[in-house]
């Protein structure tokens, strides 16, 4: 799936004839002549996109690979091997059912992985500049360079006081019920855990499509469990059992796979059935927020008293549209989103999100550049058993934490061969302001100032500062 | 150009915009807060101001409320593996058109006459209704 590498190619083309045909119009900014962009080239999560920003993804999704072979692999084989015997002799009810069971369960797959979770954009630098100034009046002035505490903002809902809290990266007070993952980056709407399975978080907008996912497969898991082994007590009724393993190798393989699916995957169904009779999230039920060990009259503000009305609403609700507008075209005088690098938390006042504007090249280019870099090494992918074991790692630090948690994937950059990407780093018009030469910048000091303001606009050492950027932050990794 | 803190947030003043946030109490619904901001008070008035947030608030109450309707649309859609989306919208989405069209009117009967700008909320990401001030009289 690397449709969307078409276009950067066709840039990097057109972007040669632009400036071979020398006219006083053209020389001004490429981005005028350049084909109009796309919001998705330029979203500041660490998320892939794909056929031109209708598919979006996670970073890593070499798990979501092995899901995918997992199950077509022992459908296929259940389809390929038993089917015939069955449907010839028990009745042909089997193969069908089985066959839609199975379109279903991707189908859902597909929908919970390339569907917006629910992202929530970052806000505008004149929203920011808003809130900055509020935060500020209300706390007093803090000079530059001391960190200011967390901010809290309290409301009561439906008698519960819930804590809003401030996310630096976003620049954002959360909703409630949001969550920002540390994964991709992204504040995302009532927030349950990102699953690496599916290769994506799971929010709000796509929470049902996973339910139906692993409720679906665990059907089709005890469905072809069940069947393989009558299939295998059949055969041997009638030539013994070694033979009956002779005459269906398959069989075997089908039922260790679906034997140690069952287990997880049943028990993962049941505890989202849990979660949803009750209207919570995953999040929300590891760390306890509403259990009444934390308080005599706790209570979950957001159930709506039965378990039916819980389970319609999460099931048959509305469907929300995706507020990142993906598709869109980047409209040159809109107020674009503030976007800075996870190492920029540590300095949240706006003076220095315009420096960390020099980091997101690395970022931007991410959507365009990972689709080359193929699947991930193995170690790099949180493997641990079923989704609900993997909370997702809430920043207590509200910033620090997700720098320190993804340098470690910022090794996967290393890139020489996309040479292309350059055309994808912000173009200055876009960035809100230029370096300032006295800023220390966390990222590029660690190696030693090789950067100075006049590069970053030079494409021709895109790549070199490209190189620099990741291995700056992998020195702020080993910090 | 180095910008200090004084600086951008000047510049943010002398755009002005005035943002109305989100009002939670009711849960993740969308509401927004219908409290007047002081920057708007030679602008409009205090009952022009309510209503159009008001209207706003029962609009997104509609797209997003619990009933016959939508289960019916959830269930069918179900049934038929979300492919029903392909060809028609989702109830949300004709509510989010009603209230583009209700944004226009107002601003053109309303907000344009005095000097102001309203933006729709979902161009924002849904977090807060913009007013921009547009007559440089400050």
């Amino acid at each position: 799936m690397h449709l969307g590498l078409d276009e950067p190619v066709r840039e990097c083309q057109y972007n040669q004839i632009c400036t071979r045909n020398s006219s006083p119009m053209e020389t001004l900014s490429h981005k005028k002549k350049r084909t109009p962009r796309r919001k998705w080239q330029i979203f500041p999560g660490r998320n892939r996109f794909y056929c031109n920003g209708r598919v979006m993804m996670a970073r890593q999704t070499g798990v979501f690979y092995l899901t995918l072979v997992l199950i077509m692999v022992t459908s296929g084989l259940f389809f390929a091997f038993d089917c015939p015997f069955l449907a010839s002799n028990l009745t042909p009810a089997i193969p069908v059912i089985g066959g839609v069971l199975f379109l279903f369960v991707l189908g859902m797959l597909l929908r919970a992985s390339f569907s917006d979770p629910g992202v929530l954009p970052r806000a505008t630098p004149d929203e920011a500049a808003d809130l900055e100034r509020q935060m500020d009046a209300a706390n007093g002035s803090s000079g530059p360079g001391y960190r200011p505490p967390p901010r809290i903002r309290e409301v009561v809902i439906n008698g519960q006081t819930v804590k809003l809290k401030y996310c630096f990266t976003c620049k954002i007070f959360r909703p409630p019920r949001a969550s920002h993952c540390s994964l991709c980056d992204n504040c995302v709407e009532r927030f349950d855990h990102h699953c690496p399975w599916v290769g994506n978080c799971v929010g709000k907008r796509n929470y049902r499509f996973f339910y139906l996912f692993i409720l679906s497969l665990s059907f089709l898991t005890i469905f072809i469990f069940a069947f393989v082994i009558t299939h295998v007590i059949l055969r041997s009724n009638r030539s013994g059992f070694l033979n009956a393993l002779k005459d269906s190798p398959a069989s075997v393989l089908e039922v260790v796979v679906c034997f140690f699916s069952v287990w997880s995957i049943v028990g993962l169904s049941g505890f989202h059935t849990y979660l949803i009779s009750s209207n919570q999230t995953t999040n929300e039920d590891i760390k306890g927020s509403w259990s009444t060990k934390r308080a005599k009259n706790n209570y979950n503000p957001y159930s709506y008293g039965n378990v039916l009305t819980n389970c319609c609403a999460a099931l048959c609700g509305p469907l929300h549209p995706s507020l990142i507008d993906r598709r869109g075209f980047i409209q040159p005088d809109t107020p674009q989103p503030l976007s800075h690098s996870n190492g920029s938390g540590l300095y949240p006042s706006t003076q220095n999100h315009t420096h960390m504007a020099a980091a997101t090249p690395l970022l931007h280019s991410d959507p365009v550049m990972m689709g080359r870099a193929g699947p991930p090494p193995s170690g790099k992918t949180s493997l641990g058993g079923p989704c609900s074991s993997l909370a997702p790692s809430q920043p207590s630090l509200p910033s620090s934490m997700p720098g320190l948690g993804c340098a470690g994937d910022m090794l996967t950059l290393r890139d020489p061969d996309a040479h292309c990407h350059h055309h994808h780093f912000v173009s200055p018009e876009e960035m809100p302001s230029p370096l300032g030469p006295s800023s220390l910048v966390l990222p590029f000091a660690a190696h030693g100032g090789h950067l100075n303001p006049a590069q970053l606009y030079d494409p021709a050492s895109q790549d070199s500062l490209h190189e620099d950027s990741v291995r700056g932050l992998v020195k702020l990794s080993s910090v | 150009m180095n910008h200090s803190l004084q600086d951008i947030r000047q510049q943010a003043a002398i755009s002005a915009k005035v943002f109305i946030q989100r009002d939670y109490t009711n849960g993740t619904v969308c509401q927004f807060q219908t409290k007047f901001p002081s920057e708007l008070e030679n602008r409009i008035d205090k009952q022009q101001f309510e209503e159009t947030v008001r209207t706003l608030n029962n609009l997104y109450a509609e797209a997003e409320k619990l009933g016959g309707s939508s289960y019916l649309e959830g269930c069918l859609a179900c049934l038929t593996a979300y492919t029903i989306f392909l060809c028609m919208e989702t109830h949300y989405e004709k509510v989010l058109k009603k209230i583009a069209k209700f944004i226009q009117e107002q601003n053109d009967k309303i907000y344009a006459p005095r000097g102001l700008l309203l933006t729709d909320p979902i161009e924002r990401g849904l977090r807060v209704v913009s007013f921009t001030k547009t007559l440089n009289s400050h």
